[in-house]
């Protein structure tokens, strides 16, 4: 059997994406800079597409930058708030413990250049605390980053009662919504947000493509110069494949949205459930505001690495916090952000289901999680230690 | 190309030597929870040569698959051969580990010190 489980780092494209990937390949080769009609065609397209973009997360279409993903939009974001910000001696942000990196290291460089950055705790449910953001905003806080799903844990964060709270404090809101466009509604205005990041990769389209939303009114920086593509703010001839087939992606994603999550939620409490059966085991992050397709589980005793490379053996992919599978000396900073501490953290598993996902499946996943735990932990000294009581368990 | 070469594989899905030996003449433990890899070392030593060796790992897969390897490169050898087992010859019989996967084999060399240095001791208090 093979087990497709980590949607979370990428998806499969899904047929329609490819076939209007293929079709604007053959037939919109133009350059939408050009005059000729070859090249207005294809800026027709740009523009169709971009419409449709915004149309489905109810903004306007020159509210939409295309941009290479979601990484780039996270990173124009930020810089362009922060040089909004300091024009009018603005140096202070606010973000979370637990966001993409796109989004810290972004918050890195911007503190080695002067500015002052406060990282809200996420607490054991993994979930941003309003009235804690209340007492972080202060008179010079020009910019709020919080993700809407985080995209380890799946935990969906409160955007619309956040971003009510910015407008209210009139500080810049952005949302890294790279694990939630296609999978949860987005609605800027009626979630009260001023910049948004998204990624076609997450929701069955190409790879290399996403977009910027940015409020009107919001002056954004180049990261790229270079010409006068998307309102010369993103400089390079537009990758229009990617971006047709992106927005196919994303009116398909929409359109089975609600028979998507309902399946994918089944599916999802029923992995919880098994997975709960390991003794010394905890989800990771609250059940209840969750991405349908997350499941995150720490396991004591084992390594994550071992687990997942063991599960590859078995058909199945998926993902872990473990140190090791990133070549880093630290786990996950997310798990971190949540409390468990490094000897459980390493010892952590991702699913991220997509809506192909069977019951059968399920099934197989959580024998196999079974039967590889335990086949570690029979020969971990860390397993030994704590089942003679030399050791205490952290995960009871 | 994969992560691990065919050998590491070899010795991560079906790794020898696993287990505990009671009666051990030298027990080494080496790493710690915090930063994912923990390996145990059991020797059983007659006649100054290694009759027996088991191990226990918590760690990734080339952790286990390094201690795989350098038991079996002990095992059956002289106690003074044991103690120059570097972590340089561990990698190479696994036909080598991603450069961030060589302190695995670090480790291993150290187990297996830690353990004979254990078996030393035990000997010097007799």
């Amino acid at each position: 059997m093979q087990i497709y489980a980590d949607n979370a780092a990428t998806t499969r494209m899904s047929a329609a994406a490819i076939e209007s990937m293929i079709q604007t390949m053959q037939n919109t080769y133009g350059n939408p800079s050009s005059l000729y009609t070859i090249g207005q065609v294809a800026k027709e397209e740009l523009e169709a597409a971009r419409a449709e973009i915004a149309a489905i997360i109810n903004a306007e279409p020159r509210e939409i930058i295309f941009t290479s993903g979601g990484s780039e939009a996270d990173n124009q974001a930020l810089l362009s708030a922060a040089m909004l910000g300091k024009k009018k001696g603005k140096m202070h942000i606010i973000s979370s413990m637990f966001e993409h990196h796109a989004i810290l290291h972004t918050l890195n460089k911007l503190e080695k250049n002067g500015f002052e950055v406060t990282l809200l705790p996420v607490h054991e449910n993994g979930i941003v605390r309003v009235d804690e953001l209340a007492d972080a905003i202060r008179e010079d806080t020009c910019l709020v980053t919080i993700m809407t799903a985080n995209n380890e844990i799946g935990t969906i964060q409160p955007i619309e009662e956040i971003g009510r709270l910015c407008r209210e404090k009139g500080v810049i809101f952005h949302t890294d919504a790279v694990q939630a466009v296609g999978h949860l509604p987005i609605d800027v205005k009626a979630q009260n947000i001023d910049m948004l990041s998204a990624s076609a990769h997450k929701f069955h389209g190409p790879k290399g493509v996403g977009f910027l939303y940015a409020k009107k009114g919001i002056v954004l920086s180049n990261l790229i110069e270079g010409g006068a593509q998307e309102r010369g703010k993103r400089a390079g001839t537009e990758n229009l494949p990617g971006i047709v087939s992106m927005t196919t992606a994303l009116k398909e994603a929409v359109e089975k949205m609600e028979t998507a999550n309902a399946h994918k939620t089944k599916i999802r409490d029923y992995l919880i459930q098994g997975l709960a059966q390991i003794p010394h085991s905890a989800l990771n992050g609250e059940a209840e505001n969750r991405l349908s397709g997350n499941i995150n589980f720490s396991f004591e005793g084992i390594e994550g690495e071992s687990l997942l490379i063991l599960l590859d053996q078995r058909g199945i992919s998926a993902s872990s916090g473990s140190a090791c599978t990133s070549g880093a000396l630290d786990p996950s900073h997310v798990l971190l952000a949540i409390g468990r501490i490094h000897d459980v953290a390493h010892g952590s598993l991702r699913l991220s289901i997509g809506d192909e996902i069977t019951m059968e499946e399920a099934d197989y996943i959580i024998e196999a999680v079974k039967e590889v735990v335990a086949y570690l932990r029979s020969f971990s000294p860390v397993w030994r230690d704590l089942m003679s009581g030399k050791k205490e368990f952290i995960l009871k | 190309m994969a992560l691990y070469s065919e050998k590491v594989m070899e010795h991560f899905l079906n790794p020898q030597n696993v287990g505990v030996i009671e009666d051990a003449d030298g027990v080494g433990e080496v790493g710690n929870a915090k930063c994912g890899d923990i390996m145990k070392m059991y020797l059983k030593i007659d006649n100054e040569v290694i009759s027996d060796v088991k191990f226990e790992t918590f760690g990734c897969a080339s952790a286990i698959a390094s201690s795989s390897m350098a038991t079996e490169m002990i095992k059956g050898k002289p106690v003074a051969e044991a103690m120059l087992l570097t972590n340089k010859a561990v990698a190479e019989a696994l036909d080598g580990l991603p450069p961030h996967k060589m302190h695995c084999s670090v480790l291993a060399e150290e187990a297996i010190q830690s353990a004979l240095e254990d078996y030393e001791n035990r000997k010097s208090k007799e």
